[in-house]
């Protein structure tokens, strides 16, 4: 029973770290059909800046509980830097490229990132556990679990529901679900599809950076940290179905908790757990759990 | 005489240039040619495969299956190169085969990531199995060539010479294979696969025959490289980036013509080997921004560039 | 006369929707069919239906004898029913040549025979002996995405006789095709049909097509077959006149022959 718990819990916490990095590459592909490897440097880059801020709140002696505005900042600054400076320096000259060209300029642009990373903060370990000992820790069922991590869970809730509602209830929202399902039409209804993809890079890039930002506090961010990321973030996004946030949600949590049952209980195939579930949805549903409606174009 | 082009003499050419050279150049350059022939070969199923329209983002599946298999059966006594290298490209090819029936089902950016989501599976198993040295990988020793078992630097020049016959003659092969029927149908499922269908062909079986050829090479080149380099690990035989080297490379050569692939293997080991030498801290961000250029200013890859001149000389 | 073609009880339905019911038509060899109807009147469900694309929910499809129903389109294509589409499904970036050349040997080659070239000077003459019967030569180096749109329908329907099929089934050949062009576009598609003897049918929405082509009509009216006659007894058809010509043809005809009587009265 307890196992039980400790798996649940821990599968909740880590599915919704999974969602949270995930999220940011589904909206982009939904909205771009962009496959965006850089999103594992958008997410290395939050933590580091992240970790940075953090540490250089601290110095201060402003209100402890402040330091979760670092985290924040530290996604927005990357995330709208980042997102700007890639989207109208880089994938604009590409979008009538072959989808697969795209994915490796993305790929290559991923590389070039990892070592702008070294160069800005090396090779050494940052640490910014501040905000995870702040909140100390709580007890479930006898055992004792970090408050912060549960934090995650509500973060991903928010994040998930923020965007859902977004997306389905706002005018923004229903010019980006027309531009997802039909870029030509609605080109020729209007909609500034340039400024469309700008926004929703923009925030998706944020997204990426907030996820690698809030996770810092509980890691030690370290060089490599996006390669793990985006292979991740690809296996989850592909299983809930390519562009839908459900569906990113749904992958998260069964990629999230089968790991956390895989560690607890067969930790050999923890490494694999994850692909071999890709694998198997990929196999009997080509397009993912929730694939969005695509447009007839015959 | 009609299978005599200009492609199979100069390959020809090269071939028998490299032979003599073989005996004469240096150990790192010959360390580097015997990696180009290997990701070569790798590449060269790529090339196949994507003139068909499908791009994988995972054949260090199978170089990875290659190089793993040649190396498991030197732990059990198996030297030979001819036989291990044999045993590494069946092994891949007997995989390939098997994924195949679910794999040509699939097109386009989902094509990609399941070929990665299964190298991912083999990865997985690699790390977590101690018996094949998880991460660090076991050491391979070095082979024998029908019974003659050569010592110090003739072990890289004997390998050499093996390898670069036999990615001559696939090298030969898959060029003049291009020029058949079946190699031509790779254009026809590209371009469109309802017409194929519509003119009594099986879109999915030519696409499988593909794969299968594109894993038989990709094994060929993961035993050569185990037994290049004598050592395997899971990092460089079977992770992701290993396999999106290999679409670099096809990036950087083109998929004009079969001879560019090797060009654009020797020109990826360069800028690799030079990157990581000269600027050990910054050799991604040199390989990626190389990778971009090309995107952006040679999209047809280096043989591209083998077009112009002609075009201005005629 | 015999049957080549014995469609019985065809069915198909997608959810609730009932895209083809109670289909019987005889196919009798050489003859000359357009299928008529409104959009949506399940005109190409047929033709993909009999042709493999899309599988019946039930019924019965018989083709020389042979039951086809379930069968993919390669083997019915190589059986012996091809078909062309609305939307040329060509090699767009290849030249027309080298269409037709893929065309002849996919047909051609099967097996280890796949493994020759394919390209030879046999094969590359019998492509340009079918481009002038197409009286397409003019375009043979051309690019087909670059092609005119009556072009690129030849080239569609050229590919789709390469394999000298029993029966061709033409999915509105003249759609896209400017008025002053159907005739002369028509006249180069069936006098070369007619010459392998190719029993036709085609889609066709244009009733002075379907009036200069064709010896026997089927009209489709949700799903249905609604008619099933000789041309001129079709087109009179009270369940024709109003389910698929609709009145806009038949008053211009009516003017047409007013017109032509008075003429002859003064």
């Amino acid at each position: 029973m307890q196992e039980l718990i400790v798996i649940l819990v821990d599968g909740l916490v880590f599915s919704s770290y999974l969602f949270m990095v995930a999220v940011g590459l589904t909206v982009i592909f939904g909205v771009m059909k962009i496959l965006n490897v850089t999103h594992g440097s958008f997410y290395a880059f939050g933590a580091y800046m992240s970790a940075t801020l953090i540490g250089a709140y601290y110095e201060t002696d402003w209100p402890e509980f402040g330091g979760f505005l670092a985290i924040f900042a530290a996604a927005l600054i990357v995330g709208v830097f980042f997102g700007i400076v890639l989207e109208r320096g880089l994938l604009r000259f590409l979008y009538h490229r072959d989808e697969h060209i795209i994915v490796l300029a993305t790929f290559a642009m991923f590389l070039v990132l990892e070592d702008v990373l070294l160069m800005i903060w090396g090779t050494d370990p940052y640490f910014a556990y501040q905000p995870m000992s702040l909140l100390g820790s709580v007890d479930i069922a006898e055992m004792t679990f970090a408050t912060y991590n549960l934090t995650l869970i509500a973060l991903a809730v928010v994040v998930g529901l923020g965007l859902w509602l977004g997306l389905t209830k706002t005018k923004w929202g229903k010019l980006l679900l027309a531009v997802i399902f039909d870029r030509e039409v609605s080109q020729a209804m209007g909609i500034n599809v340039t400024m469309v993809f700008l926004v929703t890079f923009i925030i998706g890039a944020i997204m990426g950076a907030l996820g690698g930002a809030y996770i810092a506090p509980t890691i030690s961010v370290s060089p490599g940290i996006g390669v793990e990321v985006i292979v991740l973030a690809f296996a989850v996004v592909v299983i809930g179905g390519m562009g839908s946030i459900p569906g990113a949600m749904i992958g998260a949590l069964l990629v999230g908790i089968s790991r956390a049952a895989a560690v607890h209980k067969f930790p050999e195939i923890e490494l694999f757990v994850i692909y071999a579930i890709m694998a198997l949805v990929l196999a009997i549903r080509p397009e993912g759990l929730f694939a969005p409606a695509q447009a007839r174009k015959i | 005489m009609r299978y005599l082009d200009k492609t199979v003499v100069g390959l020809s050419i090269a071939f028998l240039v490299l032979l003599f050279a073989d005996f004469f150049m240096a150990e790192w350059v010959r360390f580097m040619g015997l990696q180009s022939l290997a990701r070569g070969a790798v590449a060269l199923g790529l090339l196949v495969l994507w003139r068909t329209g499908l791009v994988s983002f995972g054949h260090a599946l199978y170089f990875g299956i290659g190089a793993y298999a040649a190396a498991m059966l030197t732990l059990v006594g198996y030297h030979d190169a001819f036989f291990l290298v044999f045993a590494g490209t069946l092994a891949s090819g007997i995989l390939a085969y098997l994924l195949g029936f679910l794999l040509r089902r699939y097109r386009g950016i989902f094509f990609a990531l399941l070929n990665m989501a299964f190298s991912m599976i083999l990865y997985g198993v690699i790390v977590k199995t101690e018996e094949l040295g998880s991460t660090d990988g076991f050491s391979v020793l070095a082979p024998t060539f029908l019974g003659y078992a050569p010592e110090g630097e003739a072990v890289q020049t004997t390998l050499f010479l093996f390898t670069l016959f036999f990615t001559y003659i696939v090298t030969v092969g898959v060029h003049l294979y291009l020029k058949t029927t079946l190699g031509g149908m790779s254009m026809a499922v590209r371009e469109n696969e309802i017409r194929v269908e519509y003119l009594g062909y099986s879109a999915e079986k030519v696409i499988h025959v593909k794969y299968v050829f594109s894993g038989l090479v990709a094994g060929f080149g993961g035993a050569i490289m185990a037994l290049a380099i004598g050592q395997v690990d899971p990092d460089s035989m079977a992770n992701w980036n290993v396999s999106g080297e290999f679409v670099f490379i096809t990036i950087l050569s083109g998929i004009g013509n079969v001879a560019a692939t090797f060009i654009g293997a020797f020109v990826f080991e360069l800028i690799r080997t030079y990157a990581f030498e000269y600027a050990p801290l910054f050799w991604q961000l040199i390989l990626g921004g190389s990778l971009l250029a090309i995107i952006m200013f040679l999209p047809n890859g280096i043989w591209s560039l083998v077009d112009r001149l002609r075009k201005s000389e005629g | 006369m015999t049957a080549v073609l014995e469609v019985r009880d065809l069915q198909k339905s997608f959810g609730a929707v009932v895209a083809a019911k109670d289909i019987n038509v005889t196919v009798n060899e050489h003859e000359i069919i357009g299928i008529i109807g409104a959009n949506g009147a399940g005109k190409t469900t047929f033709v993909n239906m009999v042709t493999g694309y899309l599988k019946p929910t039930s019924g019965q499809i018989e083709f020389a004898g042979r039951n086809i129903m379930g069968l993919p389109p390669r083997d019915i294509t190589v059986l012996g029913i091809s078909r062309s589409f609305q939307v040329p499904q060509v090699f767009a970036s290849e030249s027309v040549f080298d269409n037709l050349l893929m065309a002849y040997a996919i047909t051609e080659e099967t097996g280890m025979g796949l493994l020759a070239p394919l390209y030879n000077d046999e094969r590359a003459a019998r492509v340009d002996s079918h481009l002038e019967r197409y009286k397409i030569a003019d375009y043979r180096n051309a690019v087909s995405s670059t092609l005119p749109q009556g072009i690129r329908k030849l080239l569609d329907i050229a590919m789709a006789a390469v394999s000298k099929p029993t029966i061709l089934m033409l999915d509105e050949p003249t759609s896209g095709i400017s008025a002053e062009e159907k005739f002369g576009l028509m006249d180069i598609i069936m006098e070369a049909l007619a010459e392998d003897k190719t029993t036709v049918l085609f889609i066709e929405h244009d009733m002075e097509i379907v009036e200069r082509y064709v010896s026997r009509v089927l009209a489709f009216y949700q799903g249905q077959i609604i008619c099933d006659a000789p041309t001129a007894e079709a087109l009179v058809d009270p369940g024709v006149r109003e389910f698929v010509i609709g009145e806009e043809y038949h008053r211009t005809r009516t003017e047409a022959a007013a017109r032509q009587g008075g003429a002859d009265n003064a």
